[in-house]
Parts: C-alpha cells; sequence; structure tokens
C-alpha cells in the first residue's frame, strides 16, 4: 500500500495532500493547477516535499523528520508521462529494455513478450519515437514503465495528448493492466469520464487539498465529457 | 602531384600531430567546462566562462607570452610540472599541442554548452525514474542527446589548432621538426627569398585539410542526426 502524506510550498499554491492507496487504480482527480502532477513527481522522487513521508508497505521512500529520501532511480516507481518521454535516440525495443538494463537485471524473454503482446507494440520494436502515433507511443511509455519491474505505476495525465479516438484505443489497455498486471497504479486526470474507467478508489484533489476521498461515487457531479 | 620535402612533410605530420593530441586533451575539459556552464550555478560562473573565452578575444600573442611565463622550464607551473610528471612544454611539440588546446577551447566549449541546454531535462528525469544513476543518465542520455553539438565543438577546435600561428609561435618559438607547423613554416618561407613555391604548397595542403575536416564534420554530425533522432 502507498501512503503520501505530504506538504510544499509551490510558488502561491500551498500544496498538503494526504491518501493512502491501495491495490487496483487510484485516481488523482481534479482541475488543472490542483497539484495533481506535483504529488506524483513526490512519489516518483523527482520533487523534494517540504515536510511529511511517502512510503510504499514497509519501505519508506521519503521521511522529512527521520532525513530519509530515496532518489529516483533507486525507488522502482514505474512513471507513464503526458507525453511519454521516450528517448529520441534510442529504438522502441531499446527504450522498452532501458530499465532492465539501468537495473541489471537478466533478460526475461517471457516477460518483455507478455507485456509487448499485452500492449500490442510487437510491430514497433524497431521503429524510432519519431515514427509512432500519439497512442503507440504512450503504449510504448506504458511498456517501458511496466518492464522496469515496477512496484507501483504512476501514470500521470497518459491520454491527456491524445485525440479521441487514440483515447478509446489506448484506455482498454490501461483496463487489462490494471487486471492483470497485479501493479498498484496512480492515476492522474482531469477527465471525469476517463477516471470512471479506470479508476477503483478516487482521490479528489481541489487548490493543493484532498476534498474527498471514496469510490466512482464521487465522480457524480464533476462534468462530463464525451470520452465514452 | 605535390612533390614535397621532407622538410615539409615533417611540418604537415607535425601539425596534425599536435592538432589531434591538442583535441583529444581538450575534449575532456570541454565536456566538464560546458557542462558546469550549462547545469550549474555556482559563485563565479561570469569570471569561469569570461575565463573560457578570453584566448578567443585576446591577441594570440598575449596567449603565447601568458604560456610563456607560466609553463616556461623555470615558470611556476612548467618547473613543477617537470619535477614531478617530468612533462616539459617549452620548446617542444607539447607546447605546441597546449598552445593550440587553449586556443581552440572557446570554440569547443560553445557548442558543447548549447548542445547540453538545448537537452530536455524531462528525459533525464524519465531516465532516473527508470533505474538510471546520474552517471549513467549523462552517459546513456545526455551524452548521446549532446553528440552533434559535441561533434561540431571538436572540429573547430581541431580546425583551429591546425591552423594556429601566433600563440604557439610565441610559446614554443619556430623549432623545424619540433614546432614547426605548417602555418609557421609558411610564415619562415615567406621571409626568405625563393620560398614562394613552397609556401604555395603548403597552403594548398593547408586548405585541403581544413576542407577535409570540415566535411567530415558534416558527414558525422549528419550520422549522428540519423542516429538518434531518425531524419
Amino acid at each position: 500500500m502507498l501512503a503520501v502524506d505530504v506538504e510544499k510550498q509551490l510558488g502561491a499554491l500551498k500544496l498538503g495532500v494526504r491518501f493512502d492507496a491501495a491495490r487496483g487504480a487510484t485516481a488523482l482527480f481534479g482541475p488543472s493547477g490542483a497539484g495533481k502532477t506535483s504529488v506524483v513527481n513526490m512519489i516518483a522522487g523527482l520533487l523534494t516535499p517540504d515536510r511529511g513521508s511517502i512510503a510504499i508497505d514497509d519501505t519508506v521512500l521519503f521521511d522529512a523528520a527521520r532525513s530519509i529520501n530515496v532518489p529516483p532511480h533507486r525507488r522502482r516507481i514505474g512513471y507513464v508521462f503526458q507525453e511519454g518521454r521516450l528517448f529520441p535516440h534510442l529504438s522502441v525495443r531499446q527504450n522498452l529494455d532501458y530499465g532492465r538494463r539501468m537495473s541489471g537485471r537478466p533478460r526475461e524473454a517471457s516477460e518483455f513478450e507478455r507485456i509487448v503482446a499485452l500492449l500490442d507494440i510487437g510491430h514497433l520494436l524497431d521503429r524510432r519515437p519519431r515514427m509512432l502515433s500519439g497512442g503507440e507511443r504512450q503504449r510504448v511509455a506504458v511498456g517501458r514503465a511496466l518492464l522496469m519491474g515496477p512496484r507501483l505505476l504512476l501514470l500521470d495525465e497518459p491520454l491527456a495528448s491524445l485525440d479521441a479516438a487514440h483515447k478509446r484505443e489506448i484506455l482498454p489497455y490501461l483496463v487489462r493492466l490494471r487486471d492483470d498486471a497485479g501493479i498498484p497504479m496512480v492515476y492522474v486526470s482531469h477527465t471525469a469520464a476517463e477516471v470512471r474507467r479506470i479508476a477503483t478508489t478516487v482521490v479528489r484533489l481541489d487548490g493543493g487539498r484532498v476534498v474527498a476521498t471514496g469510490g466512482l461515487e464521487l465522480l457524480k457531479d464533476a462534468d462530463i465529457d464525451g470520452l465514452d | 602531384m605535390l612533390d614535397l620535402t621532407p622538410a615539409e612533410w615533417t611540418a604537415v605530420e607535425l601539425s596534425l600531430r599536435i592538432a589531434v593530441v591538442a583535441t583529444a586533451c581538450a575534449l575532456p575539459f570541454g565536456l566538464a567546462v560546458g557542462w558546469l556552464l550549462a547545469r550549474k550555478k555556482f559563485w563565479g560562473k561570469t569570471i569561469l566562462d569570461g575565463l573560457v573565452f578570453l584566448p578567443l578575444v585576446m591577441p594570440p600573442v598575449v596567449t603565447g607570452y601568458l604560456l610563456l611565463i607560466w609553463f616556461g622550464r623555470k615558470a611556476p607551473i612548467g618547473a613543477f610540472l617537470d619535477s614531478h610528471f617530468g612533462i616539459v612544454f617549452s620548446f617542444r611539440w607539447t607546447g605546441a599541442a597546449l598552445a593550440c588546446g587553449i586556443m581552440g577551447f572557446p570554440l569547443m566549449v560553445r557548442p558543447i554548452r548549447l548542445a547540453l541546454e538545448a537537452i530536455d531535462r524531462k528525459l533525464e528525469d524519465a531516465a532516473a525514474t527508470l533505474g538510471a544513476n546520474r552517471p549513467r543518465v549523462f552517459l546513456t542520455v545526455t551524452l548521446p542527446l549532446a553528440l552533434p553539438g559535441i561533434i561540431a565543438g571538436v572540429v573547430l577546435c581541431f580546425a583551429r589548432a591546425l591552423g594556429e600561428f601566433g600563440a604557439t609561435i610565441t610559446f614554443v618559438s619556430n623549432i623545424p621538426g619540433e614546432t614547426q607547423t605548417i602555418s609557421a613554416l609558411i610564415y619562415t618561407l615567406t621571409q626568405v627569398p625563393g620560398g614562394d613555391a613552397a609556401a604555395g604548397r603548403l597552403v594548398l595542403i593547408a586548405i585541403v585539410l581544413a576542407f577535409a575536416a570540415l566535411l567530415a564534420s558534416e558527414w558525422l554530425a549528419r550520422r549522428a542526426s540519423i542516429r538518434f533522432h531518425g531524419e
């Protein structure tokens, strides 16, 4: 289980967020500027909170009081960024393999095959990222994060840069991932329809604060946009 | 074809050796300084920036003279290097390489710095989340993405080193077989009667070398661009 309790002053925004995320997909849901991306950056270790703590099960990743701050490369947290951030100088295959290479784990062909099949990216392996469509790029980004063997997967608006058709294309893969991979997910979005498809738990953020935590019923009063 | 005398061949070979050694030795420093200037904020950054570019704006003779009074055999740094490491610069080809490396340094640092500044730092963050520590991020992401800029810096430094005259002749003089490069030999030939034909041959060689360096850099840069950016 992921336990987050962090505070940070970000310009005018005073971020103070506390939530737990168990198995399944936890959505950080809220309007732009609510501090969602900052929270996942803190979980990944790319942003340091002023106060508080972050832990996964018994592993403390950050604790201001005890001066613990595990650097990002040792957190083993998969991160799918909004813009994919695939390495432009590497092929799709090398991108997928990057996390394994950096951690020095042995190559597991079956694991590679399984994730490539899950995301349906087998025909893209020898291409460069710039030759991919937006949807393909995000699928590769998801595969790259999965293949590092993460204990938690962060997805920061992974569909935001895609058009409606590509969103519909990639959503089923993410649902499959949630049900098959067994890795807890934190899913950032400001789109209610997207969250409804993916999330099992919803944490609503606004103005740097958690305003509600619960199930999908929290989305009832949220604006519906045409995703389905 | 060109019918070079042994003395002229020696000058050509010496020029190439000096330029290669100068560029190779300058590269690690060029990367380090380019990285510091592109990525770090520290006290004295403006001073470092200025110092690096000084050889570009100062008269080369001044650079050569400063090298002479610091790196000469009896000068403080020169004497230290001689007694502790056996490295002697004064009136040796190594001194010419030092002068050429320093003269080419600003031309090397600038494209490297610009290339490092242009890299999307978010890619480095992504590499960190995938388990790469800082040195590995640098080797697997930063360096490959900066490669076109590094190539440009290397070629500019090499070209400058190949043509350097003022600082070299001031620091290590014009000794045939030791410090007499193409430029220095052309200068010598213009000072003696009947040296025109020989000077002409060397001028031709200098043009060919410069052109070859330019073509090589274009080719390398295009290859790097294809490899790393897919077009």
